[in-house]
């Protein structure tokens, strides 16, 4: 005998399309200042994400990750975000960690070499950005297990991209997030590339999407570029996991327009004809256009947020600039609650060679 | 007082903080209903419920990583891993996350777990079921070490361990899991972490050893006509280096016993910290009695490989001789 046992689909959604056209069915319905709020945040982003390449390119910074052509996700998935939950970011998240308020000299002195850029307490729970790629997935099943087993009404989100799909992580972090239904929620950027490496070559599977029906977890791929479609694609994922109703795993298709990091150059691999296709679905662009049409935007706006961001942005670079180098015993603060006799040794023998 | 076993005593302890603190859990490959492999967890499963005694997908680093996500919101998970030998699936988590986790966000998390796993040959089992890799956490910065040799220490050291507010691994001597038995007090108590023991006080020889070997240790010098002092780090990380440094000036001399293979053994973590300031004190050089540099072999040579009463006498009687 042979039949089908199962079979699957997957659902795609997108809100705004590239004209700034609405789907008015799927609509999230936001108010003005909501819609202004995440254009205003976009912007911020955008515009810091050159700053914070120009900084490292004048030394001034070590290495940096941008996130540019990836806003509508970062800034969506802050916007969905409520007191007590938690977020577990990437190292491409510096645009999300703004957009959650984080200041940007704070930030700076991660990017410049400094654990005091991670000390982050706010009403989100943001754990420090995690570098080796996707392995903060399983922690967010954690998070969100230990938020349904405390009785919290509160979720755990992680944002990772398409190449952490290909490792462990993903495979354990859903698996247990669909075994014992977490409170989580699986973010992921699919931008297109890992580092050089294509997204076609992560994987056979024909959207990320699917990788989660394996698993008994609901999964739909979005529009990574439409801010509306995220906003609501991530609003409902948030508030099915606070009510303990299990974990989702988002694909947001959408595409890297800047170097992976700042020590590459993506040049040597992409075909920059991808550019222009991408460069018509910008998430700015399309916001803009849709804000316009409704009477939400215009070009003296876009000036005046312009130079705002601009005076917040230096202000944040002086800010940090006037912290300077840490002191020497931060190398041995926080490894344990309480210090051990061979740190204060090790102290004492740093010390004798400070400048 | 109860006169148990280590594993009892382990069991006894995970009993305790369970009961005593409610965010407390327990989790791992079948540890749930089967109560562990070893029987570790017997009859908790039974008294907590499968959300505290948790049976997870087979899935090393899965539990780990996913006990990370946990001890940051406040839970204290204690993760069962079957075999220390099957650990390393997780260890990207435990050397990249849970030890540095406080470190890196300068304090504002921290992850308080605990990763128990038995370790060590002797049970005529298959590969990768004898393994003694304690060096390779000791060299993690950010993890906390501990190793019993009593059931006594394992109850005491257990629920220190589960208290600590930063992420311990805890290696249980799975040779001597039954073999050795104690009066072990029923009540609540902690044994501090980072303090080694004086087992026996002597006057000619100091004798270093953890885990399982401490057993063979004191069995070794019984009948030696040899004043030793017996010494049991017990806790890996922090290395409590006075007690040991307080010994070796006595005595002059030392031996350091471990199963675990001899290049960068803890073995060699004793003679440089007793080389870089006790060295005048002694009167011949450390002699370390370990594992060889080698996989430990399958069952029919383990005992070869696993330091004897006799490789621990012949050392003793060297020293002297030195």
């Amino acid at each position: 005998m042979k039949k089908t046992i199962k079979q699957f689909k997957v659902e795609y959604v997108q809100v705004l399309d590239e004209k700034g056209k609405v789907d008015s069915k799927l609509d999230p319905k936001l108010s003005v200042s909501e819609l202004k709020a995440l254009y205003k945040k976009m912007h911020l982003i955008r515009q810091y994400d050159r700053k914070g390449l120009a900084l490292q390119r004048t030394g001034k910074t070590g290495t940096y990750v941008q996130y540019t052509g990836q806003e509508a996700g970062e800034v969506a998935l802050t916007h969905c975000l409520k007191k007590g939950d938690w977020f577990f970011p990437g190292y491409r998240e510096t645009g999300a960690l703004i957009a959650l308020g984080v200041p940007i000299s704070k930030l700076l002195l991660y990017w410049a070499g400094d654990e005091r850029g991670m000390n982050l307490h706010s009403d989100v729970r943001v754990f420090p950005i995690a570098i080796p790629v996707g392995s903060q997935t399983p922690h967010c099943t954690g998070a969100g297990w230990a938020l349904k087993l405390q009785g919290k009404k509160n979720a755990a989100i992680v944002t990772f991209g398409d190449g952490a799909t290909s490792r462990g992580d993903f495979h354990s972090g859903l698996n247990f997030a669909g075994v014992y239904s977490t409170n989580s929620v699986f973010f992921c950027q699919n931008n297109q590339f890992a580092i050089s490496t294509a997204r076609a070559r992560q994987t056979m599977a024909e959207t990320i999407a699917q990788k989660g029906i394996a698993y008994g977890v609901d999964s739909v791929q979005v529009d990574g570029n439409d801010i509306l479609g995220l906003v609501s694609v991530i609003g409902s994922a948030l508030k099915k996991a606070r009510a303990g109703k299990g974990p989702t795993l988002i694909e947001a298709f959408t595409y890297r327009m800047c170097d992976h990091t700042t020590s590459d150059d993506a040049k040597k691999y992409r075909d920059p004809k991808d550019l222009k296709v991408w460069a018509v679905r910008d998430p700015l662009l399309r916001f803009q256009k849709y804000l316009k049409g409704r009477k939400l935007w215009s070009e003296s706006w876009e000036k005046k947020l312009e130079s705002e961001h601009a005076v917040l942005i230096d202000q944040e670079v002086k800010k940090w600039e006037e912290i300077g180098k840490p002191p020497i015993d931060q190398i041995f603060a926080h490894v344990f609650a309480e210090s051990i006799p061979q740190f204060d040794e090790q102290l004492e023998d740093a010390k004798r060679f400070l400048k | 007082m109860t006169v148990m076993t280590i594993l009892q005593a382990v069991t006894a302890a995970l009993d305790q903080e369970l009961k005593r603190d409610k965010a407390v859990l327990v989790m791992g490959e079948d540890v749930g209903r089967n109560g562990g492999v070893f029987r570790a967890t017997d009859g908790l499963w039974k008294k907590y419920g499968g959300k505290r005694v948790v049976d997870t997908p087979l899935c090393e680093s899965g539990i780990v990583a996913t006990a990370i996500g946990m001890a940051v919101v406040g839970l204290k998970p204690v993760c069962e891993i079957q075999f220390s030998g099957f650990i390393y699936d997780a260890f990207e988590h435990l050397a990249s996350h849970a030890a540095r986790v406080r470190h890196r966000s300068m304090g504002a998390f921290s992850c308080p777990l605990v990763v128990r796993s038995p370790y060590g040959g002797g049970i005529r089992a298959l590969e990768h079921h004898s393994e003694s890799m304690e060096s390779i956490y000791v060299h993690t910065p950010g993890l906390k070490v501990v190793i019993p040799s009593t059931p006594y220490d394992a109850k005491g050291l257990l629920a220190a361990a589960i208290r600590d507010p930063d992420p311990v691994v805890f290696l249980e001597p799975k040779r001597i899991y039954r073999s050795v038995k104690q009066e072990v007090p029923d009540d609540d108590f902690v044994l501090p972490l980072g303090k080694a023991k004086v087992v026996q006080s002597g006057s000619q020889v100091t004798v270093v050893s953890y885990g399982a070997t401490m057993k063979t240790v004191r069995e070794a010098v019984i009948g030696l006509d040899v004043s030793c002092e017996l010494i049991d780090l017990r806790t890996l990380w922090p290395l409590d280096e006075a007690t040991l440094l307080d010994s070796v000036r006595k005595t002059g001399r030392c031996v350091v016993v471990h199963e675990a293979a001899r290049t960068l053994g803890m073995g060699a973590e004793v003679v440089a910290v007793i080389n870089e300031k006790a060295i005048y004190d002694l009167e011949s050089p450390v002699v370390r009695v370990t594992g060889y540099d080698t996989p430990i072999p399958y069952y029919q040579l383990e005992n070869n490989y696993i330091p004897s009463k006799e490789r621990i006498k012949d050392a003793v009687n060297r020293v002297l001789k030195g």
